[in-house]
């Protein structure tokens, strides 16, 4: 038997078809930031006031920040459980860049948790009165903006694995990062609803995930091998 | 497997855990063929040694050579090499037997059906190929474990503790299957007990101490 290497493509779907698998027998543990985020932004109207042209107000910057604080919520176990099982430690070892392989797991957590946001938010905007012309906008900054905080939140997952209740580390280390996000995504909803081009923020936010995207995987992978170091 | 030339050699490894000293130049080298046995009382460095091997753990100071080369800036094509059994089995409980293999092993050679079945066949677990790994004894865990190595199909083997968990047939079987790798030209490093092997022509031994 002569043994053919596989290629690192092939090495980041085995991972990112992995965590499918996972959630699909843990669909629960999965479906939680969904149900926090519409939750949380039904609550809104129920609090404040169920006038529309009120609620319009602040529409955009419910949907956002729920959006932020629910893809916070799931990212603190994002690496535990394969740090404990040994699994990342196989994953220094096999001979593949770590990087590739970490951006991957990355990738199926923002499937799994980041997407579906976007997919519910014309739903829950419409809940908060926000009008159909700003759906477009609404995701595609969210769309951005929770790729971007998955990147981010993998970084502070990933150095905060080894610390006990890092939940708190966790918040502490990405939301400061994440303000940025929070503010041009909510500005370019709110230029939308004004009737201005929303293209500079947006333009803005893409840029920042460009920034995640390419120097994510180097800060996830040195954070890693340290985590692993214990 | 390419063995040709395969020496790994460690020159003067020291290495601290927190403020304790625990490897002081530690020096030795492994030719195909080979079996080196760590031994040493708990504590003295075992897991310490084989860790700074694999690079999981920096070494302070200290050359770790392959075919003649520092792996220093060469991990990658190093670990492609390297097979390691630590003392996690490194499984996921929510997946079976065979898709923990598909998914860990699969991310260093490029696996088929009958690959798999025939590795899992050989450590004795073919018939719990689609349990979920959760519902495996310790021993049959560990066994799956032993599949994955026997699959990332490396010349240098780390093994810490691999008998851990497993009845004498398990530990006939690492016997074996340490004596098969080495016999075909490949390296075997072990943190064992005294006897794992003990009277194989293929042992060598590295005794750490306190």
């Amino acid at each position: 038997m002569t043994a053919v290497r596989t290629p690192t493509l092939a090495a980041a779907k085995l991972v990112f078809q992995r965590d499918m698998t996972l959630a699909w027998r843990r669909w629960d543990e999965v479906a939680q930031p969904l149900m926090f985020y519409v939750v949380v932004t039904t609550m809104f109207p129920l609090a404040t006031t169920p006038d529309l042209s009120a609620l319009r107000e602040i529409g955009g910057g419910v949907v956002w920040v729920a959006a932020l604080l629910a893809s916070l919520l799931a990212l603190e176990a994002l690496f535990r459980a394969d740090v404990e099982d040994g699994t990342t430690e196989q994953w220094v070892l096999s001979g593949q860049p770590l990087g590739y392989l970490l951006l991957a797991k990355v990738a199926a957590h923002w499937v799994l948790t980041g997407l579906p946001l976007v997919i519910m938010s014309p739903i829950v905007g419409t809940g908060l009165g926000l009008p159909t012309s700003v759906w477009g906008v609404l995701m595609a900054s969210l769309l951005l903006g929770t790729g971007t905080l998955s990147i981010l939140g993998g970084i502070g997952a990933a150095l905060t694995v080894g610390v006990r209740r890092g939940s708190v580390l966790l918040s502490l280390l990405v939301l400061p990062l994440a303000m940025p996000l929070l503010i041009f995504g909510s500005r370019a909803v709110s230029m939308q609803m004004d009737g201005d081009s929303p293209a500079g923020p947006l333009q803005l936010l893409a840029a920042i995930f460009f920034m995640a995207l390419s120097l994510g995987p180097i800060a996830m992978s040195a954070a890693i091998r340290i985590s692993v170091e214990n | 497997m390419v063995v040709d030339g395969a020496v790994f050699e460690a020159r003067e490894i020291n290495a601290w855990r927190g403020d304790r000293h625990i490897l002081r130049d530690v020096s030795f080298s492994v030719r195909p063929g080979e079996f080196l046995k760590v031994t040493g009382p708990n504590g003295v460095g075992k897991t310490t040694l084989l860790r700074v091997i694999c690079g999981l753990l920096p070494a302070e100071t200290g050359e770790l050579l392959w075919r003649g080369k520092s792996v220093r800036g060469r991990r990658d094509e190093f670990n492609f090499e390297l097979g390691h059994l630590g003392h996690l089995n490194s499984l996921k409980g929510d997946l079976t037997a065979r898709e923990n293999l598909k998914f860990l092993a699969g991310l260093r050679t490029t696996l088929t059906a009958q690959t798999i079945d025939a590795t899992l066949d050989r450590v004795g677990i073919l018939s719990r190929g689609d349990l979920p790994a959760r519902s495996l004894s310790a021993g049959q865990k560990r066994r799956l474990a032993l599949a994955r190595l026997l699959l990332a199909d490396a010349a240098l083997w780390i093994l810490d503790e691999p008998v851990t968990n497993l009845d004498i047939a398990g530990i006939r079987l690492v016997e074996e299957l340490i004596v098969d790798h080495v016999e075909h030209g490949g390296l075997a490093i072990a943190a064992a007990h005294q006897w794992l092997l003990d009277d194989a022509p293929c042992l060598r031994r590295l005794e750490l101490e306190p």
